[in-house]
């Protein structure tokens, strides 16, 4: 109770310093917080990307409808598939006037073979499930082809990949910058109370008692910080789009609290070390 | 024998009468021993020592002057005492704690039995006088109820009751050392530790803190007070150690058992 007190007067005794440290780490999560909105709205565009992968098994003329309803059900109970859908030759070749109006013309007739359509689930879509898929497909008799965009589905699962190594590798950059920022601006507020600090060690304070309500203030401070991040990022984020002309999506409810928390946390290990260092010293 | 003659003369020494005759100091009643200390600091020239082959006893109850010129190693045996410092070789013995082996948690322990008093006061400026003695209580997890009563006892003791609740700048330097000693005071410490605590103080506020240290030392508390004031020294007929380049020159204890050995 006593160090939360400490901790919420250090806020009144010295609030431009507390000001400045709730800045700084304001601003040391708003750059980790921008960097999440682009990885997430490129991790959204992704997905949206993903979910037309999509296996297309051309059925060989004259095939008995029974034939082919009997492998769709089948096909459907894959584990990997979501749904399969049936596309008669008519409504290929309706498709294609839909989707290539400019050449609607030279669909005249049923030209277009009749196909199984299968959409499959997310966390199936990667190139070796999708093969395992394709070759299933492929095994029945009157299936003449399969096409599902090989090269594509790889190109994209190797940007996915590249975009989450960078995505790791930068958030743990500005994560770790963060950190030195916060425990920089805390050892500022540590040396501010050093004389504070030297007169509980002579009268018999522990370790722990002179670390404890710096913690706290470690952590009010994160938290302080990531809200104003938050807010920061929003505003950035509706700017942005305003101008961009394009729909961003911001952080769920889940991911803003893990932001707090993570402000908090860099808070916290922030004033751990700084105090840390400088009890050592005295 | 030399450099006391030198320093002070032996007339100016009288024997204590209890507590400074070594023959009457039991073994048991030993409370702070040093034993062949020697510090040197690290980043001292090579070959400076701050304290070298220093040994000294000091009996429950006694009040003890370290004399001696700057840099002579008074305010380094103090460090030692309350373990800011250990030795570079020796051993402290402090109430049972050993420099040796005292784990930085019993530090803080020993320290709760300690009272300290600094030249510069050491207090903290946005706090009242009370706040300041009661924050040596509140430190060490003392029951919120229990401090305001002892508090008070402390600055009662000092002479500041009426003071109690005004900011160090609105007090004199001397009443301001009062505060630095009720803070000192508040845990009842078996021994207070002043290090040059009238230096900043003109000679009526030295002799209201000399008097202060003596009713401490009256009612039980041993004390050991590092000084350039020999004045102070001389009014008095308490133990004298002088130091000179971190060596023990004179030690009046000893002095007065050779004296007697003499007889």
């Amino acid at each position: 109770m006593l160090a939360i007190r400490t901790a919420l007067t250090a806020f009144r005794r010295a609030p431009l310093l507390s000001a400045l440290s709730i800045t700084t780490i304001a601003f040391s999560l708003f750059a980790f917080g921008l960097f999440g909105l682009v990885a997430l709205n490129i991790k959204n565009a992704l997905q949206k990307v993903e979910e037309r992968v999509e296996v297309r098994g051309f059925i060989a003329d004259s095939t008995p409808i029974e034939t082919i309803t009997a492998a769709s059900d089948e096909i459907s109970k894959y584990p990997e598939v979501l749904n399969v859908e049936l596309v008669t030759q008519a409504q290929a070749l309706e498709r294609a006037r839909t989707e290539l109006p400019e050449f609607k013309d030279v669909f005249e007739s049923e030209v277009l073979p009749a196909s199984l359509d299968v959409k499959l689930k997310p966390g199936a879509r990667d190139p070796a499930t999708v093969k395992q898929v394709v070759d299933k497909i492929r095994a029945f008799d009157f299936v003449d082809d399969v096409r599902y965009g090989e090269e594509w589905i790889s190109q994209l699962y190797k940007l996915r990949n590249i975009a989450g190594v960078a995505g790791v590798a930068l958030g743990l950059a500005f994560a770790a910058v963060a950190v030195i920022i916060i425990g920089a601006t805390i050892r500022m507020a540590v040396l501010s109370r050093s004389r504070e600090i030297s007169i509980m060690r002579l009268v018999g304070a522990t370790d722990g008692f002179i670390r404890r309500p710096f913690l706290i203030e470690g952590s009010i401070t994160g938290v302080l910080g990531g809200v104003l991040a938050l807010v920061l990022t929003y505003v950035a984020m509706r700017v942005l789009g305003q101008y961009l002309h394009f729909e961003t999506a911001f952080f769920d409810r889940r991911i803003g609290t893990l932001g707090l928390l993570f402000g908090a946390a860099m808070g916290f290990l922030g004033s751990a070390v700084s105090v840390g260092r400088h009890l050592r010293k005295v | 024998m030399t450099n006391f003659s030198r320093s002070f003369p032996a007339s100016l020494f009288p024997l204590p009468a209890e507590v400074t005759n070594p023959l009457r100091t039991r073994p048991s009643s030993v409370m702070i021993r040093f034993d062949q200390v020697t510090k040197v600091y690290p980043r001292a020239a090579v070959g400076a020592s701050a304290l070298h082959n220093v040994s000294f006893r000091v009996a429950k109850g006694e009040f003890v002057f370290l004399t001696g010129p700057s840099g002579a190693g008074k305010s380094t045996i103090l460090k030692l005492l309350y373990m800011d410092e250990r030795p570079t070789s020796g051993e402290v013995r402090i109430s049972g704690y050993s420099s040796g082996t005292i784990k930085r948690r019993d530090i803080a322990r020993l320290r709760r039995r300690l009272g300290i008093v600094f030249q510069d006061f050491r207090l903290l400026e946005d706090r009242t006088a009370e706040q300041n003695v009661a924050f040596a209580l509140q430190v060490i997890g003392t029951p919120a109820a229990a401090i305001p009563g002892r508090v008070s006892r402390a600055l009662t003791q000092v002479g500041l009751a009426s003071k109690a609740t005004a900011l160090p700048k609105e007090l004199s330097g001397g009443e301001q050392q009062r505060v630095a000693f009720a803070r000192a005071l508040v845990n009842d410490p078996f021994v207070l530790i002043a290090d040059e605590p009238t230096g900043n103080l003109d000679d009526r506020a030295t002799r209201g803190i000399f008097q202060l240290l003596r009713e401490i030392n009256a009612a039980g508390t041993a004390v050991l007070m590092a000084t350039h004031n020999l004045d102070l020294v001389r009014s008095s007929d308490y133990r004298t150690l002088e130091l000179n380049h971190g060596e023990v020159v004179f030690d009046s204890a000893e002095a007065a058992r050779l004296a007697l050995e003499v007889e």
